[in-house]
Order: C-alpha cells, then structure tokens, then sequence
C-alpha cells in the first residue's frame, strides 16, 4: 500500500505539512477560515534538532500496537489504513503510551486523532505531502517488509 | 476441523478469536459467557457513569462480529471443569463442549475482605463489570453518600465516575497514598491533591474495621456515614479450572510466551494468568487490556497450529482524573532520574543500562517512545537519553534507527 514516508534530509522544518495536514481535515473551504489566528490540531507533526528535523504521521504498521491496545476498541485497520473512530474514543491516551513512533495526538475536543492518509476527506490523498515544497515527505509505495 | 472452546468473553478471548481466525478461518469456535452481554470495553464503565460513552457505544467489536468470525456464544452459563480425560469443558448446566485446545480467558474476580457486618449494609456493590455499573447507577441520587473502600485504579476511576451525580465521595485505603500500585511516595500526593481540590476526600493508612448497617467504623475509631458502599479493595485471578486439573497456578494462571498452561492443549489470557513482566524478569499477573488481546491472540494463534510469541509483556497504565493525565510503565527499581516541566514531571528509571520504567506526570506526548524503550530494552546509549529526557522525540535516535521508523515499511 501506498503510505507517507520521510526524507529528513531534505526537511527544511518549515511546518507547511503541519498547517495543509489541519485544513485539509477541517472541512472548510478556505484556508484562512479554517487556520488563521486559530490554534491548529495536525495530525502530521514536524520534530527534530539541531539542523535535523522530519515530519511525522502514522506508520499504517503492518502489525499496529494501537490497534490492540485502545481499550475502547475505537483503533481498527482495513486495508492497511490505521483509523479511529472518534465517535468511540474516550481519550484515555492508552494509544499514546504504546505508539513507538508518537504519532497520535489529541483533537481539539480531546478526542484522539491521527493521519487516515486523508482518503476520506476532500483531498483524496495526504495534503501534507502534496503541499511539502521540498519532497521531504512522499506518498507512494514500498517494499512490504513482513 | 478443529474444535476451539474460549471460556470467557473479554477482550483476551477477542483477541483469540480473532488469533485463531488469521490462521484458521473455519473451525468451529465455542465462546463461554458467564455475563450476558457481547464483548465489551470494561475499562470504560467508569466513563459510562461519567456520561461519556453509552453501553451501544462500548461494544469493543461491530454488532455482527461473532457471526463474522463464526463464533457460537453461550450466554449466562458458567464453565465448571475441564476434563482432560474425555477432552470437555463442562459447564454449569451439564452441557459438554469436546476440545481440542481450550483458551481460559477467565478474567478475575473483586476482592472482597471478610469485613465484620458487612452482610449488614443493604447497598453495596462493586465495580468490575457493566453490570455492576448499572446496579450502582440505580442506587446512587444527588444525595447519595458513597463510600469506596480502595484507592486504586478501579475505586479511584468509580469516584471520577460519580462524580457531579452523588452529594459526596469519601475514598479510604490501607495504604499511605493512592494509586499506590503506580504510582511512588512523592507523585501520589500531586494526583492525591488533585482528586481533593475536586472534592474527593481520602482516609488514607485507614480500613474499615467494622460495618453496622450504613456506618464504617475504621481501624483508626473514625466513623464514616454513607448511604452507598463500593469495593474496590482488589482483584484475585479466576485460576480455578486449572488449579482443579493440576496445571500450575500462582496468583495467576502460569503460562509462558505461547500462553500455554502447564497442561497440554490448554491456553490461557488475560486477567487471569501470569505471565512474564520484562520490565522486572518476573512472573506477574498484569491486567491490563493491552496485555489481555495481545496473550489472547498469542494463545489463539497458536491453538490453530500457528507460531507466535508474546514477550514484550510490561505494566503500563494511561489514566487520567479531572483532566490530570498520568502515565506509567515498567518498573520502578533502579536510579530515578527526574525532569521538571512547565506542565508536569517525568520520573525515569534507570537499571542496567536500560529503562526500565517511567512515571510521566501531565506530560504525556509521544511516551509510546519511552514505552518502546523499555519494551525493546533498547540500550540507552545507542539513543540521545539528554533529549529523550526532557522530550520525547524520535530526533534522540541515529539517523539510520529514523531511516527504518520513517523511511520504511513497519
């Protein structure tokens, strides 16, 4: 399947994945409406230091440790994909304590999210890669490892 | 075909059905349920009181789970002996299940100490099951006193519950501290504190003595006047059926990293067993959910003649009161190395190299990091531990360790 992979050396940490990641799940049409002046809830969020930094989102692991872990069995995968189900989710944060690569973090509402690859919302495909201006983040295949 | 006999109906056996189904997808598999309902998400009853999640909301699976993995259900009997011999599982009723591999999926059962007078309080109840949910919320108004003896995870979440729909909480432990199973001597008076300025009141070193109808008279001579009691002072493993066949039982039912009992073709999950702690080297009952899918589908997968092991067993909790979140993991033998946050405090243990736990206290973003390093026993200087410890980010690994996390398929 076709995931969300970092190439950190050519990451400028300009943030830009962060704020496409949060419009593009707003719903909204405009991104100023949807961003500005607002405290922004991405599910792609871009870590690092010194001169290092890299964009990071859900793996969609092969063998998901969320998706056995969430005592609210609001984690499932189809697919492949790694999603929740929000209207489920308690936020309790078990998921944060067992995710190797810190890749979920809290909504606004304290509800859990993280990256569904944005199949379902009116992008179609994750915004945060197509909007990086350096290929730092690519969609695309490759090798299955197990 | 084989024949599979699951007893119990939590989500260790969830996690075995859907085990023995990614290896087998026809046998025939038989599901003992002594509660009455689907499998549901137990740590969530206290949300439930909270109003924060509906009973149709915390069905862990889908309505049509069970006949989608093929599963017959059998509601409200119990499974009173395994016979070796003839290969049944016989239940409360008589009925007869023939076997090839059984999963005990038992789960554990309330403490209840042999309190004197306790047969005298009419309202008493305790907090495990959805059921014992709703009888408490029949018994509990706005002017209800409860009472709860224990502060653990289970009475303490009960109180969160109550919380705003009863006049009063009073919470009393024979420890000196609460959560004192997670959390050491300094972090349980920060979370003690909390639970206070949100008007729980604690008696903490304090256990009833005796009870005379709605009154506790405590070990100390202090009285407490309630009008609604709830247990919460521990849980024993339901190791019974294996004990009764022989197969070695300590506080849990003992199984090794396939989830095989010491009798062969008997597997065992969950709350009920013991199993390997890495974070300690011990055997240890750890129940928490996690741990019960993961044995579970473990035990399933093997059962239907697949291989997998689960040996990266560890205590961890995420648990949060009035908006103060905690996390835990692992043990807490070893040197404590502390972090002061603007919005919390971390607490490391160190021990051979390695972490072996961790307490986070408000701070809680991406501790699956830490998590994976005690899980992984990931030696501590192959990462960056100064950063780590002040934040938990992927930028303390080497860059070829991110390659693989971000770069590749995991």
């Amino acid at each position: 399947m076709k995931r969300v992979y970092v190439n950190e050396e050519w990451c400028l940490g300009c943030h830009l994945c962060e704020y496409n990641c949060a419009f593009a799940n707003s719903g909204m049409k405009y991104m100023t409406d949807a961003l500005k002046g607002k405290k922004i809830f991405p599910r792609i969020h871009v870590e690092g230091k010194d001169k290092i930094s890299f964009a990071v989102s859900c793996r969609h692991c092969t063998d998901p440790i969320c998706v056995k872990s969430c005592i609210a069995g609001a984690i499932s995968q189809k697919d492949g994909v790694v999603k929740i189900d929000k209207n489920k989710c308690v936020g309790c944060l078990t998921c944060v304590l067992v995710c190797p690569y810190g890749a979920l973090s809290a909504g606004e509402n304290g509800i859990m999210q993280k990256c569904e690859l944005c199949l379902e919302n009116s992008c179609g495909e994750p915004a945060c890669v197509l909007g990086c201006p350096n290929r730092a983040i690519v969609y695309e295949e490759r090798g299955e490892e197990k | 075909m084989k024949q599979y006999v699951i007893i119990g109906n939590g989500v260790a056996a969830a996690g075995c059905i859907e085990g023995i189904r990614s290896v087998d997808a026809d046998s025939k598999i038989t599901v003992v349920s002594e509660e009455n309902h689907a499998v549901y998400c137990r740590p969530l009853i206290s949300y439930y009181l909270e109003g924060k999640t509906t009973p149709a909301k915390m069905n862990y699976r889908s309505d049509d789970y069970y006949e989608k993995m093929k599963c017959e259900v059998i509601y409200g009997k119990k499974a009173v002996k395994i016979d070796t011999s003839s290969k049944k599982v016989v239940l409360s009723d008589k009925t007869e299940l023939p076997y090839d591999s059984v999963c005990v999926a038992a789960g554990s059962k309330p403490f209840v100490p042999p309190f004197e007078g306790l047969d005298t309080v009419s309202k008493k109840f305790s907090f495990m099951t959805l059921d014992d949910t709703f009888a408490l919320e029949n018994a509990i108004d706005e002017n209800s006193r409860v009472f709860i003896v224990g502060a653990g995870l289970i009475g303490l979440k009960c109180a969160e519950g109550l919380h705003g729909r009863v006049k009063s909480i009073t919470v009393c432990d024979l420890a000196d501290r609460v959560l004192s199973s997670i959390l050491d001597s300094e972090c349980a008076p920060i979370m003690q504190k909390h639970l206070e300025d949100n008007g729980i009141e604690f008696m903490l070193s304090d256990t009833p003595a005796r009870f005379e109808g709605n009154r506790a008279i405590m070990k100390s001579g202090k009285t407490v006047d309630f009008d609604v009691l709830v247990l919460a002072v521990g849980v024993r493993a339901n190791t019974a059926l294996v004990k009764d066949i022989g197969g070695e039982v300590n506080r849990g039912i003992i199984v090794n990293d396939k989830m095989e009992t010491s009798v062969s073709d008997i597997y065992a999950a969950g709350d009920c067993t013991e199993g390997m702690d890495i974070s300690c080297g011990q055997k240890r009952v750890l129940a928490l959910l996690p741990n019960a899918y993961m044995q579970g589908h473990a035990a399933g997968v093997n059962m239907a003649g697949g291989r997998e092991v689960f040996d990266k067993a560890v205590p961890m909790n995420s648990i949060g009161f009035f908006g103060l979140h905690i996390m835990t993991a692992g043990s807490y033998d070893g040197e404590m190395l502390e972090e002061k946050t603007e919005n919390g405090l971390k607490r490391f243990f160190v021990r051979d190299g390695l972490l072996a736990g961790f307490i986070l206290f408000g701070e809680t973003e991406r501790a699956g990091i830490y998590t994976s390093l005690v899980r992984e026993k990931t030696p501590l200087d192959t990462v960056d531990f100064e950063i780590l410890k002040k934040i938990s980010s992927s930028a303390a690994f080497s860059p070829e360790i991110r390659r693989k996390k971000f770069g590749g398929v995991v």
